[in-house]
């Protein structure tokens, strides 16, 4: 498989800030990738160098086979869907006129318009003028107007910002039918629980450098963080504070009725052959890291590092 | 479609929706026939006087109102579509930079143009209907050539306002530059040309053509020509009265003046950091 995006030592240099700083990065077919970190980590610098929107200050980029800012851009441009972060459309026109707008731009089929705008949702509210949509609706249609011309890398700058639980549900499905089709997509979010299921890989940016690249699998194993195992039950007479034999498993709660251990992943299955054999002990739940874990593991060096130093702009 | 007309489209669609064309026009017919009706009350009468006071104080209105619509109208067609997030997003689009400021120049410009054909020629069909002693030849010919350079002359100010639009960050700031460049332009400019005219006492033979400066003296200038009863009422082009300024070559001149800021516009554009 060809990578959609390949770059080597990317930077981005903005006066003396330093935005992106030697990003090694590939992105194959059909993968979802998620672009995590704080404002200022080079997100949005990382979208915009993709999109060709800004040049590179060193290292080289490749998107869809070409530089995205040199003569490559015209067909790369057809081919592309981008959400930014902080839009809002037209607002004397109506939602289809907008789309409808965006389509003859893009040079495509025109009837996807209205197919678009009813898979987000919009269907009802087509010939409504943007200006009385809410601001999920907003986003929605925002989302249609990325989707347009079935692009074949699709980048979305924080795209379940004002979406309800449903609809952000609908969305990350969405992703799904498009990573399907062979489409890639790379998203920034900081709206963790809801991303885990869909994405492939997630890669996790602080003050323009990356800090850790990988699927959840491998990030979890890189962080090695503790699991939690919880249990439920009726236990007179034992003691959970103590009596593991091992120094890697921490209890952290516990009363008469309930218990929660915070267990390294390679004491997992001491801790369940002691909770397993205790009678009286009904339920037992396994919970890996989430990514939100993951996420504060990996940027919690730089966050510290930060928040004594100057506080950095936002890109 | 050529990108161009698509976005040409949009922006006039838009004016459609924002009434822009719809008060533009009426803002104009409702000015002019109230002129063309009152043109003698300054010498005590009532009703239609004649053509050439008529289309020397249309144009007279013309020069402070098209301006200042054309500005209103244009300033913030780059700054705005920056704030609001949509500029980013038409750049990645398959389109030029030049392509969409050219659309929204073709844009802009028909609105101004189809509501200042609207305006000053729903005031002509009442001054031929209306007034005695009117030639329709001379009224549609005078009339037309207002409309022209009218029509010319927001083009102007439309360039100006895109100037404006690519050098600013914020909304606001555009509007205020706009303001200011109206003000230069209509007023500033000829009370400095006066002061210049008074201090400098003959001799000054070069002093008309400091006229050709400013597109707003221009567009005096044109509808000036061919009334020589009227001079008495254009104010500071007066100066120009022994000098043959063609109407042909003070239309080119505009047509100068909307390239010239326009040109400046894209070039600065196509360097504009996303």
């Amino acid at each position: 498989m060809n990578p959609v995006i390949e770059c080597r030592g990317l930077t981005k240099r903005h006066g003396d800030l330093t935005r992106l700083d030697a990003l090694d990065l590939t992105v194959q077919e059909g993968e979802v990738l998620a672009l995590l970190g704080h404002n200022g980590a080079g997100k949005t610098t990382t979208m915009k160098l993709i999109l060709g929107l800004i040049s590179p200050s060193a290292g080289s980029l490749e998107v869809l086979g070409g530089a995205p800012d040199g003569p490559h851009a015209e067909t790369l441009r057809r081919h592309l869907g981008y959400l930014p972060e902080n839009v809002s459309f037209y607002e004397q026109l109506s939602g289809r006129e907008v789309l409808d707008y965006f389509a003859r731009l893009k040079r495509i089929d025109r009837r996807q318009v209205d197919v678009l705008l009813e898979k987000v949702g919009l269907g009802h509210a087509a010939k409504r003028r943007v200006k009385t949509y809410s601001k999920g609706m907003r986003q929605r249609l925002g989302l249609a107007q990325a989707l347009l011309g079935e692009p074949r890398l699709l980048l979305l700058d924080e795209p379940t910002t004002g979406l309800d639980p449903a609809a952000t549900r609908d969305f990350y499905e969405t992703v799904r039918e498009l990573r399907e089709r062979g489409c890639t997509v790379l998203l920034s979010s900081h709206v963790l629980p809801g991303v885990e299921p869909y994405i492939d890989r997630a890669l996790i940016l602080g003050a323009g450098r990356r800090l850790a690249l990988g699927s959840l699998e491998e990030l979890r194993h890189e962080a090695s963080l503790p699991l939690t195992i919880r249990a439920k039950g009726r236990w007179p007479g034992v003691d959970w504070s103590a009596g593991w034999d091992d120094t890697r498993i921490a209890p952290r709660y516990l009363n008469g009725s309930a218990l929660e251990l915070g267990v390294h992943p390679s004491a997992k299955m001491s801790a369940l052959r002691r909770l397993t054999g205790t009678p009286g002990v009904e339920d037992i739940d396994v919970l890996p890291p989430t990514l939100e874990h993951l996420y504060a593991h990996f940027s919690a060096p730089v966050a510290a590092a930060s928040s004594t130093s100057d506080q950095r702009g936002t890109p | 479609m050529n990108t161009t007309f698509i976005v040409a489209r949009k922006e006039f669609q838009d004016g459609l929706r924002n009434r822009w064309v719809l008060a533009i026009a009426l803002i104009l017919a409702a000015l002019a026939v109230g002129i063309a009706w009152f043109g003698a009350a300054a010498s005590g009468g009532m009703g239609f006087t004649s053509l050439a006071t008529t289309v020397v104080s249309l144009s007279t209105l013309a020069v402070f109102l098209i301006p200042l619509i054309a500005l209103l109208l244009a300033y913030d067609a780059v700054v705005g579509e920056q704030e609001s997030g949509t500029l980013l997003l038409l750049l990645t689009y398959p389109l030029s930079r030049t392509s969409l400021l050219l659309g929204k120049f073709l844009g802009h410009g028909l609105i101004l143009g189809a509501a200042t054909a609207l305006g000053f020629g729903i005031a002509g069909v009442v001054i031929a209907f209306a007034a005695d002693g009117v030639v329709l030849g001379d009224l549609i010919a005078s009339l037309g050539l207002l409309i022209l350079s009218s029509v010319l002359l927001g083009w102007v100010f439309i360039a100006f306002a895109y100037l404006i639009s690519v050098w600013v960050t914020e909304k606001a700031r555009a509007a205020g530059l706009a303001l200011g460049v109206w003000f230069l332009f209509v007023l500033v400019f000829d009370l400095g040309l006066l002061a210049l005219l008074v201090s400098v006492q003959s001799g000054a033979d070069w002093l008309p053509w400091l006229l050709l400066l400013n597109p707003t003296d221009g567009f005096r200038l044109i509808n000036m020509v061919g009334f020589e009863s009227a001079q008495a009422y254009t104010g500071v082009t007066a100066i120009a009265q022994n000098t043959a300024f063609h109407a042909g070559w003070l239309l080119l001149i505009l047509v100068g003046w909307i390239v010239a800021p326009l040109g400046l516009a894209i070039l600065r554009f196509r360097h504009h950091s996303a």
